[in-house]
């Protein structure tokens, strides 16, 4: 089902309210902070992967002049061994408070021994320098294979790993659970193809433009406020207080503009320092600043690991058995999307018979985060490879192969439930039709270069969860917007867009704004692809409710009862007098005079979120003399529900897209022997950048979602999941050699094309 | 009565019973009566009188935001996974549905 139906305000692309701001650089964010009397910290970060700490002495730090104030971990309050749900995901506040700064034992290089606050950086940075931290330094374990192996060193001591179920210590395993359905040995024997494969991924980091920043101030009343750059500000209160063991109505959380997040700035890093470092100095501001080496060695990337795939399928086509083992390196600490892979691994597909281990596991590396879709692009690399290499040993076509076995309506998800409306088959059969899909592909690029063309398919399953909206009717017909979410990708405009559409005024006419915690009701993260759906059905609510009140005050001036007046198209009519009629605008005009202010507040808690899938075609273009790769086109063809704002969408899609290219072709953590980041730069870490590709083609699919007042799924996540899958099956289109390593780089691609060329 | 899907790692409490049909309207009557029938599964289940860290509980088709009092349908789908959203942190003494 494509969606028919028309709107006003939905589908247009007004101007960003945001864009002068930011296009003009008068937008605020983390590092333009200044207040008066503030201080500047700084942070002393491990240059180990893995020690125990003997003793830190911060004596020199102390006796610097210009340095006012200087913590370890013993000024950290000792934090519980509770968790507490973020939003998008849960965090254990003890691991939380060592991940924060170091208690005893530091488990990867970065991770923070101690902190100081004085009057300039330069002498913040020197004091830092003045710490002396004695080591024992210990063996490391790098990777999932290193950390599961006999007589590995164990990270977290003191954890107690979950192996199916059964408690299991001395462990790096923090978790291993199953998902089982049908039956696997019956389905892999009614297979008369069968392919099995392991898959590797490097650890990648989202490269966030903008470093995470926090400025905190912790006054003499106990009352905290702090500036950050951040996805969720009320995840951050909820962070900080855990950790500081202070009442969240004590903490007032001021979210800047964001330079990207992509999952990344959900968890907190420096804001419990700079409060400490605040209260430690009398209350002074203190601003702490990462840069860049700091965000790559101690801010949370997405897992590195591996996933096998092994599928059969029948002489018809059909898919009788997929089986899955994911084992994610969750960093320094528990908690990789292991569980999130899970749910994404076959979901393009029926398959009646699936089985699906998931490990995550700690490893010597930076504790990972949330990034796009977690885990998703992972398992996409390796079963949509897979399904590329079944379909050319059973002679099939690749797009017809998928529609056979697409999930649909009513298909089981390999962990359990059952598929509501989604769009799969509709994205696959516009993928099908597609200008690209079904153009000729050129296989000689000039100059030896050779081409070839690759397509793949993802999802993501988003979420909906809490978020509130206020808002309130200026006498000029105006409406100011007021929001919790912080807007990453232009989620200001499609949420007062939601609110237009119901008021029946133009989106330019809705002034939204993004508010600190203190001033508007709990909202979870800018995460799941979650904003535009839950926060703008919060709009909505708000808006149906600021029209029920206005009705009211239309009944007053006609002296009707309110059931006696329709609102239509932005206005206000008698159901019996067509003479009684007033528009938006001249009923905001007259609320002076018969009562006064009107304002509403919309707030939902949603469970349904409805599910995204997309399919990317790439053409890629290899030089077998250098191994280098060159996107030559590429198209992404995804399920968006509706488009409120298509720029935004295309954005979305391009963005991701982007991302995944790099992942596939270039960006990794370069690891060394002892667990250092040994490509912690942009110069060193590559990603893509305009003058690297070419424009990325978008193709909207609009199936709505059931159950959203304007039929929107989320968008922002599902774009990163095809692109590593696509290229991996373009490069082998054009060499006839299947990578299955990540990221595809010229190194790999020179070694593999002398492997098979000899 | 609800189709309670049995999660792997409880399947060793139901004798390796995958799915059982359960009466209960609300969540926590469903998983009370399941407990009935299954000893030793509520405990794996239910911690603070709230669905355990690390497990979300699907009542039809999507993780339920009402939880324990989550109204159950007839006939509907009743599913409890671990580690339900990305970028989970959990392990403190075990996780999911370990003890």
């Amino acid at each position: 089902m494509v969606s028919t139906q028309e709107y006003k305000v939905i589908g247009t692309r007004p101007i960003r309210h945001d864009g002068l701001d930011k296009v003009t650089g008068r937008a605020v964010y983390g590092a333009d902070i200044k207040l008066p009397g503030m201080l500047y910290g700084d942070v002393l970060r491990s240059p180990h992967a893995h020690a125990r700490i003997k003793s830190v002495d911060t004596s020199g730090a102390e006796a610097m002049d210009g340095v006012i104030a200087v913590m370890t971990s013993a000024d950290m309050p000792e934090a519980g061994d509770k968790i507490v749900d973020l939003g998008e995901g849960e965090i254990n506040l003890k691991y939380a408070s060592n991940h924060i700064i170091a208690s005893g034992k530091v488990n990867f290089k970065g991770h923070p021994v101690a902190a100081v606050a004085a009057t300039s950086t330069n002498i913040a940075r020197e004091a830092v320098r003045a710490i002396k931290v004695e080591y024992e330094v210990l063996p490391s374990a790098i990777t999932v294979d290193e950390a599961l192996a006999d007589g590995a060193p164990i990270i977290c001591e003191e954890m107690v790993g979950d192996d199916l179920g059964e408690e299991v210590k001395n462990t790096n395993m923090a978790s291993h659970f199953r998902h089982e359905f049908g039956d696997l040995e019956k389905g892999f024997s009614e297979a008369t193809t069968i392919v099995e494969h392991r898959y590797d991924l490097a650890m990648v980091h989202q490269g966030y433009i903008e470093p995470q920043n926090a400025t905190a101030v912790w006054n003499e009343e106990g009352r905290i406020k702090v500036w950050v750059s951040t996805q969720g500000s009320f995840s951050t209160r909820t962070q900080i207080a855990g950790v500081l063991q202070i009442d969240e109505s004590r903490i007032n959380v001021v979210p800047l503009e964001i330079g990207g997040g992509f999952g990344g700035k959900i968890p907190i890093y420096l804001e419990p320092l700079a409060a400490i470092l605040s209260k430690k100095s009398g209350g002074k501001p203190v601003r702490i600043l990462m840069d860049r080496t700091d965000v790559f060695d101690a801010t949370g990337p997405t897992p590195g690991g591996w996933v096998n795939v092994k599928m059969g399928v029948n002489d018809e086509g059909i898919i009788t058995a997929a089986e899955s083992d994911i084992r994610f390196d969750a960093g320094g600490f528990p908690g990789s999307p292991v569980g999130a892979a899970a749910m994404c691994v076959f979901s393009c597909y029926d398959i009646a018979n699936t089985r699906i281990d998931g490990y995550d596991i700690i490893v010597n590396k930076p504790k990972t985060a949330a990034y796009r879709a977690p885990g998703s692009t992972h398992v996409a690399f390796a079963t949509e490879s897979v399904v590329d290499e079944i379909c050319e040993k059973i002679g099939m076509d690749v797009v017809e192969f998928r529609l056979k076995n697409a999930s649909k309506e009513g298909s089981r998800r390999a962990d359990g439930p059952i598929f509501p409306l989604i769009g799969n088959v509709e994205t696959l059969e516009a993928s099908q039709a597609s200008p690209h899909w079904q153009s000729e592909l050129v296989r000689d690029g000039g100059n030896g270069k050779l081409r070839g063309r690759g397509i793949a398919n993802g999802y993501w399953f988003n979420i909906g969860f809490k978020s509130s909206v206020n808002l309130s009717v200026n006498t000029d017909g105006t409406v100011m917007l007021v929001e919790g979410s912080t807007d990453i990708g232009g989620t200001r405009v499609s949420i007062a867009m939601q609110a237009a559409e119901v008021l029946g005024i133009p989106a330019e006419d809705v002034r939204p704004t993004v508010v600190d915690t203190d001033s508007v009701g709990y909202t979870d993260v800018t995460g799941g692809s979650r904003t535009c759906y839950a926060t703008g059905y919060a709009a909505y609510n708000a808006a149906k409710s600021l029209i029920t009140k206005l009705t009211t005050r239309a009944a007053s001036i006609w002296d009707l009862s309110e059931d006696q007046i329709e609102f239509s198209e932005g206005k206000f009519a008698s159901k019996s007098d067509p003479e009684l009629s007033m528009t938006f605008k001249e009923l905001a005009s007259q609320l002076n005079d018969t009562g006064g202010p009107v304002n509403s507040t919309g707030a939902v808690d949603l469970e349904n979120a409805g599910g995204s899938f997309a399919t990317h075609i790439v053409d890629l273009e290899i030089d077998p003399e250098t191994g280098k790769t060159d996107v030559v086109r590429y198209t992404t063809v995804q399920d968006v529900g509706t488009a409120i704002h298509p720029s935004y969408v295309e954005g979305q899609m391009q963005g991701g897209a982007v991302q995944g290219i790099g992942w596939a072709l270039n960006e990794e953590y370069f690891m060394s022997d002892e667990g250092a980041m040994e490509n912690a730069s942009f110069l060193d870490y590559r990603m893509p950048t305009s003058l690297d590709l070419p424009e990325i083609e978008t193709i909207l699919v609009e199936v709505p979602n059931p159950v959203h007042p304007y039929g929107v799924r989320g968008v922002g996540e599902t774009p990163i999941v095809p692109p590593v899958a696509a290229i991996a099956n373009a490069i082998y289109d054009a060499l006839g050699i299947r990578l299955r390593s990540a990221p595809m780089n010229p190194g790999r691609i020179l070694v593999a094309l002398k492997e098979k060329n000899g | 009565m609800a189709r309670v899907f049995i999660p792997f790692a409880l399947r060793k409490l139901t004798d390796g019973v995958t799915e059982v049909r359960v009466s209960g309207g609300t969540l926590r009557e469903v998983i009370d009566n399941l407990e009935e029938m299954y000893p030793g599964t509520k405990e794996r289940i239910v911690e603070n009188d709230a669905i355990k860290s690390g497990l979300a509980a699907v009542v039809g088709e999507q993780p339920t935001r009402e939880g324990l009092r989550t109204k159950v349908g007839e006939d509907i789908e009743v599913h409890f996974i671990p580690h339900i959203a990305g970028g989970r942190a959990v392990a403190r003494c075990g996780s999911g549905l370990g003890r």
